[in-house]
């Protein structure tokens, strides 16, 4: 595929575009709906590149040949969908603290349990507070298009290897099933030394390297918290976040993803009836973008945090607003459909109208 | 103003409306606007009404999914039962009045465009052409685009082993047209 290719993709299938663009040469996953258009493109694309794909017998599988594959410097991934991303939570943990380099692909349905096969954000926790045991964070991009998708996965190869932590591609039903227009870009394949340094690629001409995350020995364990820590800290560079007719808004709604857009929707309608309203998106969920979130309080403006879920992402708002404002929040709940008209009442609600 | 339209495209599964609504977004991305489409999938998909959601727009499109579109294209009696009333005032709906009975279609608050998409395309020789009938119907009547665009994007939509399908389907497309005239 030449790149500067104008395509009509799904969201599934722009990420696993992206991935192959990064050099993606491993996928593990197991099928689950609304995802699966992620592991049909790779599993042609994959073999025909002389990668591996691999259908495990289950998630849990999945995730440790993923764990398998990054230990020895490879770039690979797995996706799935809320349950099946809650099944690979061991193995996130493990990848967390041996701080290997895994993409991890979720595709929020509506929870909790089996919920259904709709959109969702209710894995917003689960992402961003770690989601399996200990302490740990993985960095995690919320597309909102599908040009945003293809673009964010190919650039997570990079970001996972250079902080070496897993990263996470979070969407939902909707973006995984929608199609746009992505403009494909140059096929930007791995540095082969990238992984040089720690990979278990053979102990020859050196010594033998051990990829753990069991710290027995007085004070190992400590120390290596101590410097997961300072890595999350680093991470903070990669905020990503965007604002849409902010500048003058007397109400600012807080949104991600699809959720997102939709609001940019119900926002253009509302300002066209002269309506102060903008938008503030964080693309990076983890590292949220705290600052620049806080850098946009001003005496009598508003905040309105929209999700689909029962109230998540609307803690780390109320969190980075630091008291100097608070913000409302309005939930779509997980097995609906989300549509503009949505927005017209909180977003007059919160404007006191 | 500039160019905004979208259409909710519903018929049973087995009718081609996710194919026509696919022809009509490839027709719109052709032209160079913004584009999206999302097919309703699922549990849905297997049995009841079959739809999707077409969005063109000149400005970056916000929402994929629309819940009172500014016109329908309606291929069977339960998508006019869910999508008329949910058409904006003053909206097109494309009716399939082969089999859709016309006095159902409400005139006046909307506008509804009748085409015998069944009869139309049995003449032509090929019954399962009534969905490019029907677009064809709706490019003439909300002019959204020019009938040539959309039908030189038959060619990203019809698999290379149809391809002398084409032509076919362009006739097709220009007999829905003509019909909405």
């Amino acid at each position: 595929m030449a790149s500067g290719d104008k395509l009509f993709l799904k969201g599934n299938e722009a990420i696993a575009r992206g991935a192959l663009a990064a050099g993606c040469q491993c996928f593990f996953g197991y099928p689950i709906t609304p995802q699966n258009d992620i592991p049909e493109y790779l599993s042609k694309a994959l073999p025909d590149r002389g990668g591996a794909f691999v259908q495990a017998e289950s998630e849990v599988a999945a995730a440790n040949m993923l764990l398998g594959a990054t230990a020895c410097g490879v770039r690979a991934m797995t996706s799935s969908s809320s349950p099946g991303i809650s099944l690979k939570q061991e193995a996130i943990s493990y990848m967390a603290g041996s701080e290997l380099p895994a993409i991890i692909v979720n595709m929020n349905r509506g929870g909790p349990g089996l919920g259904d096969i709709g959109p969702s954000q209710g894995d917003y926790f689960q992402s961003t507070r770690g989601g399996g045991h200990g302490d740990y964070r993985l960095l995690v991009l919320a597309p909102a298009t599908c040009q945003e998708a293809y673009d964010l996965t190919r650039e997570s190869f990079d970001l996972a290897f250079q902080y070496r932590n897993p990263v996470m591609i979070l969407g939902d039903a909707i973006l995984g099933q929608m199609k746009e227009p992505v403009l494909t870009a140059p096929d930007r394949p791995a540095d082969p030394a990238e992984a040089r340094d720690w990979s278990l690629d053979g102990a020859v001409g050196r010594g033998p390297r051990l990829l753990k995350s069991l710290f027995l020995q007085d004070g190992a364990l400590a120390d290596q918290n101590r410097m997961l820590q300072a890595k999350y800290e680093a991470m903070r560079a990669e905020v990503r976040w965007e604002c849409f007719e902010t500048e003058d808004a007397e109400l600012v709604v807080c949104a991600y993803g699809t959720i997102a857009r939709i609001a940019k929707s119900a926002i253009r309608k509302l300002r066209k009836k002269g309506l102060k309203v903008g938008l503030f998106r964080p693309i990076t969920l983890y590292p949220f973008p705290s600052e620049a979130l806080a850098k946009l309080v001003k005496p009598g403006r508003k905040f309105l945090t929209v999700e689909q879920n029962l109230g998540q992402m609307v803690e780390d708002v109320r969190l980075s607003l630091c008291g100097l404002a608070t913000s409302e929040f309005f939930s779509i709940y997980p097995g609906n459909l989300p549509v503009p008209d949505d927005f017209d009442e909180p977003i007059a609600r919160a404007l006191g109208l | 103003m500039s160019l905004y339209q979208d259409v909710i495209i519903a018929g049973f599964g087995g009718q081609g409306v996710l194919l026509i609504g696919n022809l009509l977004a490839y027709a719109g991305m052709n032209q160079g606007l913004n584009v999206t489409y999302i097919p309703v999938y699922g549990a849905e998909m297997r049995g009841g009404t079959a739809n999707c959601t077409v969005v063109l727009s000149e400005e970056e499109i916000g929402s994929p999914v629309i819940h009172r579109p500014l016109s329908t294209i309606i291929m069977n009696r339960p998508s006019l039962d869910k999508f008329q009333s949910r058409l904006v005032d003053g909206g097109v709906q494309i009716v399939n009045t082969s089999l859709v009975d016309m006095d159902l279609a409400e005139q006046g608050r909307i506008r509804s465009v009748p085409v015998a998409a069944g009869e139309i395309s049995d003449k032509l020789g090929d019954t399962r052409m009534a969905n490019m009938v029907a677009l064809g119907a709706y490019i003439q009547a909300t002019g959204v685009l020019p009938l040539q665009a959309v039908i030189d994007s038959l060619v990203n939509v019809i698999s290379a082993s149809y391809k002398h399908m084409i032509p076919k389907n362009a006739a097709a497309i220009e007999a829905g047209a003509k019909a909405a005239q």
